[in-house]
């Protein structure tokens, strides 16, 4: 327990933001180093081609250039990055012999600044073959369809076939059976920073130094290290004090780290790159875009029996790690909010001529719920019931917590009835419906929409190998993986002040702010005495394969090391206090930042207490380890392997969400407007409600973008056609819309302080309840969206269509 | 996306502009507020031998009325606009397309003559000269001419100032005695260029429509007087039955092509659409002029 719950709770401000808002963030493009080449990027115009030949002497010659890397020099000095499949996909940092998506990178200048470098850019001669292009992932598997790994065979990196419980059985005693076809878009995150890497190479010691903001997880650090022949303790990777944002994708950044530690290596200089805008937009990463078929059998009651869901993931021109990903992230909650115990899923992972995929916020969940949450409403729309009511009939219970799903998740806690009807009650949900009424018979277009998520955060790195065959699993000598941890480090220095040491490697989290928060509670002092440091140094931190800012995972993982590392010293800290006034540690309690008797008033100050570890070794007691800091080491325990049946907690902590949307829709253009959206989140205990409330307003309107506006959108010759923020819409502070917060509390049993992730939050339920507020709108019309993003053009045809057939 | 290399001029005076411009013979491109240009130098679609920067001349810079229009010199910028009590009072039809001009940022560097001088398709500034019948003053080394819209706008991005020659001012008439008008657009965001625009000014006298303006964006490569629109309204008035039938021709008129954002056909039916809405708008405010 805490020493006192004075912080956790408050909505504090941002430790963070005094040294943004005046301009002294320190991010990577800021950074100075000595030394220092610009590197620029030659990248594929072809969405496929044969590289016949790379002529880089008048390159070579230009001004202030020293130097340039091609596939040549990969192929000589590099590996190919593992995989997660068993395709043997070569993945290398750049192309070798053949370019696979438009922007793929083929040769890289290094000048002596960015201007320089591009000049030259224009200089290298490249011959390429142009290859027929596929860009669609059912077309992609067709016999005739063009190949992009020669070695595959096809463009199927992954496949899985996979069933829990008995659907055929399910499907058999169906009185109703729904099926329908999904799209969900290609997106991304658009960080306000892009990628950015300096990377030195120091040729007496053989240690490669790579600056970057890179956000884990760490696994990629020794994926990277083989990578480039290193080994893991001559490459170090350091990540500023600040980094501008990600969602995920800058844990895709590392294919760069091995093409600009490459350059470094080769060159012999500093190497600085930082990617620009429209790098990024071609070629940095995006979740994928996704077919879906699903099936859904259920009683005419409303009780949902089982689903059946065949889809496939595009990941572009090679499989990324962590992809496949995208198929099996959520795997653990493949079941959502509901009872249901059948479920068969066939997973496909295709290749194709678009740019590379990757973690973006909510990581493969707005594919998930936008597929069930639809189903379940068209099987509402189908018994003629309130889609209300079909969610409440098919909830898992209050009292079923822990909750172990078909397919191995665990559901730490939660009340989803709860959540569900305090939405109703905010959204005034009944009211919402007369409203309805009145406007559908005025001619109006008024929709109201309901969706529910299952928010897993804290991914256990053993969900990855589900991309395997139990049978692979299952051999003698085949090394499972599992886990999810995170580190801290809390120390008092010779004046009694402390300081709070993570590697957690936030983009804005706020982990400054909460980590004080955490530790302030524990030792009894004040967030504003405390020092947080949160930069990352591979050589200097104590981390593991998990360790990062992804999933969600910081709320839950890197609070309960916080907590843990400091109450940890504060152990110590009584230990050393009952030795001083010579009492038995029982008898002495740790409050309002010192230590004191029970009973006869005695205090000794945290600062006195330094002051005799510190200067005085001779006082502190014997058998006593010297020095005041402590460190945890915070480990899932339910974070194993997957077992033979494929089954795996693919997450450690789950929250809720449950959203009403009420929308309409301008009969003439098709814009849609939205009137109403209350989101309702269960994510334990709260630490900082301000920061709680910007990541579900930022989840929100990521998704709203998903929904309405972005979309990496290419023609069929592989072309992408939205390279700028012209054409890449990213919903901004006009477009977003007013948010009704409310909250339920499930304390996780996993986590020290009962806390779990929420920072992708609405960005996976957004695209589901938008979806059916809309097609709840247009039910005069007959219209189902099926398909995103709902562009007013999209929809106008739609409408049209529904219109000509009256 | 760095540009790659210019020779940079920033001259003081309109004469000493040209001048430079004579020396580069078509190769050098005027620099105004860089809301464009910029973007096609880093992205290297576009690499002139030199720039030359308009921002230093302040004789560019001004609102004025004359000759019964509003003159604007090519640097005034659209955030002046924005707030010009001259442009409230004698043409507010202009205070509320420049509203729909990029972002309040953009507006504070964009101008007037950079605008309609890159002639985007889809941009406000084009509309409006053409609907309301302006003009554009260039000059060049063998004098000063003025240009009408519909000679000006030749095509995407493509206009008539000729090599050497440089866009001066922009006049656009006061808006005539008992008008309307209203500008109408549909956009995906906020502050893009539009899908459709439509920009109308109606003058009703004693229930007459004695004279009907307006232009359509965002439907081919240059901004579209629609002057059958025009007619109609001008014969039949601006009654319910006349708009539609005004709409429904405008929708009739125009060419649009699909792209990422809009299908042609949703083009043209948003032509119908938001002329309706533009006419319906002026039409009740030309009445309550009257």
């Amino acid at each position: 327990m805490a020493a006192t719950q004075k912080w956790v709770g408050q909505p504090l401000k941002r430790a963070e933001d005094p040294h943004l808002l005046v301009g002294q963030g320190v991010f990577i493009a800021d950074q100075l180093f000595p030394n220092v080449h610009h590197a620029a990027v030659l990248r594929s115009p072809h969405a496929h081609a044969r590289i016949r030949s790379i002529d880089v002497s008048a390159a070579l010659g230009a001004p202030g250039v020293v130097g340039v890397v091609t596939g040549q020099d990969a192929l000589k000095l590099t590996r190919p990055f593992a995989v997660g499949v068993r395709a043997p996909v070569k993945y290398y940092c750049m192309a070798i012999d053949k370019v696979r998506f438009v922007g793929e990178p083929v040769a890289v200048v290094v000048a002596a600044d960015r201007y320089l470098a591009e000049d030259a850019l224009d200089l290298i001669q490249v011959d390429y073959e142009p290859l027929p292009a596929v860009v669609d992932v059912e077309r992609a598997l067709e016999a005739d369809a063009p190949i992009l790994h020669e070695e595959v065979g096809s463009n199927l990196a992954c496949h899985r076939h996979i069933v829990y419980g008995d659907p055929e059985a399910a499907f058999a005693a169906a009185e109703v059976v729904i099926s329908e076809r999904f799209v969900f878009p290609k997106y991304g995150s658009t960080p306000i920073e892009t990628y950015g890497i300096v990377a030195s190479f120091d040729r007496t010691g053989g240690v490669l130094t790579i600056h970057s903001n890179f956000m884990g997880p760490f696994i990629l650090h020794p994926l990277t290290a083989r990578a480039l022949n290193l080994p893991e303790n001559k490459l170090r990777f350091v990540v500023p004090p600040d980094i501008g944002g990600s969602f995920g994708i800058k844990s895709s950044i590392f294919p760069y780290l091995g093409l600009i530690g490459l350059a470094a290596m080769k060159t012999g200089v500093t190497v600085k790159w930082i990617e620009d805008r429209r790098e990024h937009l071609l070629a940095s990463s995006s979740g994928t875009d996704r077919i879906a078929y699903r099936e859904l059998a259920a009683r005419r009651d409303g009780t949902i029996l089982g689903m059946r869901s065949r889809w496939y993931d595009n990941v572009g021109g090679y499989i990324r790690s962590p992809e496949p990903g995208c198929s099996f992230r959520p795997i653990g909650n493949w079941f959502g909010a509901y009872r249901f115990q059948n479920l068969e899923a066939d997973a496909n992972v295709v290749m194709t001529n678009k740019s590379l995929t990757g973690p973006n916020r909510g990581y493969a969940c707005g594919h998930l719920y936008f597929e069930i949450e639809r189903m379940v409403d068209l099987l509402a729309e189908k018994i003629e019931m309130d889609p209300a009511e079909v969610r409440r009939r098919n909830f898992i219970q209050a009292d079923e917590f822990p909750y172990r799903t078909p397919s191995g998740g665990l559901y730490d806690s939660g009340d989803y009835p709860a959540a569900f009807e305090k939405a109703l009650e905010v959204a005034d949900y009944a009211g919402l419906r007369r409203e309805q009424e009145k406007a559908r018979a005025a001619g109006r277009l008024f929709g109201v929409g309901l969706a529910v998520a299952v928010d897993p955060s804290v991914s256990n790195m053993g969900y990855v190998t589900i991309a395997l065959d139990p049978e692979i699993r299952g051999r003698p000598g085949y090394l499972p993986k599992s886990g999810a941890l995170e580190a801290a480090t809390v120390k008092v220095d010779p004046l009694g002040k402390v300081i709070g040491l993570m590697a957690s490697t936030p983009q804005g989290q706020g982990h400054r702010t909460i980590v004080a928060q955490i530790i302030a509670d524990e030792l009894g002092i004040t967030p504003d005495e405390i020092t947080i440091v949160d930069e990352m140094d591979t050589f200097t931190r104590v981390w593991g394969i998990s360790s990062g800012t992804y999933s969600s995972r910081f709320g839950s993982v890197g609070t309960s090391a916080a907590a843990l590392a400091a109450r940890r010293l504060r152990e110590k800290l009584i230990q050393l206090a009952s030795y001083l006034m010579e009492v038995p540690p029982e008898s002495v309690v740790w409050s309002e930042g010192g230590a004191r008797h029970a009973n006869n008033g005695q205090v000794v100050s945290l600062k006195e207490l330094a002051g005799r570890a510190h200067w005085n070794l001779e006082s502190i007691p014997p058998g006593m380890e010297a020095g005041l800091e402590a460190t945890a080491v915070f480990s899932f325990p339910e974070a194993k392997a997957p077992d033979l049946q494929d089954r795996v907690n693919s997450s450690n902590t789950y929250g809720f969400i449950a959203e009403v949307m009420a929308v309409e829709i301008d009969p003439d253009t098709a814009a849609i407007k939205i009137l109403k959206y209350v989101t309702v989140h269960d994510a334990g205990q709260i630490i900082n409600p301000a920061i709680v409330e910007g990541q579900i307003y930022g989840g929100a309107l990521h998704g709203l973008g998903g929904a309405l506006y972005e979309e990496m959108a290419y023609d069929e010759q592989g072309q992408a056609l939205a390279g700028s923020f012209m054409d890449y819409l990213v919903p901004t502070a006009h477009e977003a819309v007013k948010l009704d917060i409310a909250h339920v509390v499930s304390p996780s049993p996993f986590t020290t302080l009962g806390a779990k992730g929420l920072g992708e939050s609405s960005s996976m339920t957004v695209p589901a309840v938008i979806a059916n507020a809309v097609t709840d709108a247009l039910k005069p019309l007959g219209v189902k969206i099926r398909e995103l993003p709902i562009t007013p053009s999209r929809l106008w045809h739609l409408m049209e269509t529904a219109r000509s057939k009256r | 996306m760095k540009p790659p290399p210019f020779e940079y001029h920033d001259p003081k005076t309109v004469d000493e502009a040209l001048a430079i411009l004579g020396r580069y013979g078509g190769e050098a491109r005027l620099l105004a507020g860089g809301q464009s240009l910029m973007a096609l130098l880093n992205f290297r679609l576009s690499s002139p031998a030199a720039l030359v920067d308009l921002n230093r001349i302040p004789e560019l810079s001004y609102i004025k009325e004359e000759g019964g229009q509003l003159r604007f010199g090519a640097m005034t910028r659209q955030r002046q606009i924005e707030f010009s009590p001259l442009v409230a009072k004698r043409l507010p039809l202009m205070i509320e397309a420049t509203r729909m001009v990029g972002h309040l940022p953009t507006r504070t560097r964009g101008t007037i003559g950079g605008s309609i001088a890159h002639a985007d398709p889809s941009a406000e500034y084009p509309a409006l000269v053409t609907a309301l019948d302006g003009e554009m003053v260039l000059r060049g080394a063998s004098g000063t001419r003025v240009v009408k819209p519909a000679d000006f706008f030749q095509g995407f991005l493509t206009t008539a100032i000729a090599p050497g020659e440089m866009l001066l001012e922009v006049r656009i008439p006061v808006t005539p005695a008992h008008s309307g008008w209203a500008f109408e657009e549909f956009s995906r965001r906020h502050g893009d260029f539009a899908i459709v625009e439509i920009a109308a000014m109606l003058t009703v006298d004693n229930g007459r429509c004695t004279r009907a303006q307006v232009a359509a964006s965002g439907v081919g490569g240059t901004p579209l007087k629609l002057r059958p629109v025009e007619e109609i309204l001008e014969r039949e008035g601006v009654g319910e039955k006349a708009i539609a039938e005004a709409s429904a021709r405008a929708a009739e008129l125009v060419d649009p092509t699909s792209d990422l954002h809009a299908s042609a056909d949703y083009r043209r039916h948003l032509t119908r659409v938001l002329t309706r809405r533009a006419l319906t708008r002026a039409a009740l405010q030309a009445r309550g002029n009257n």
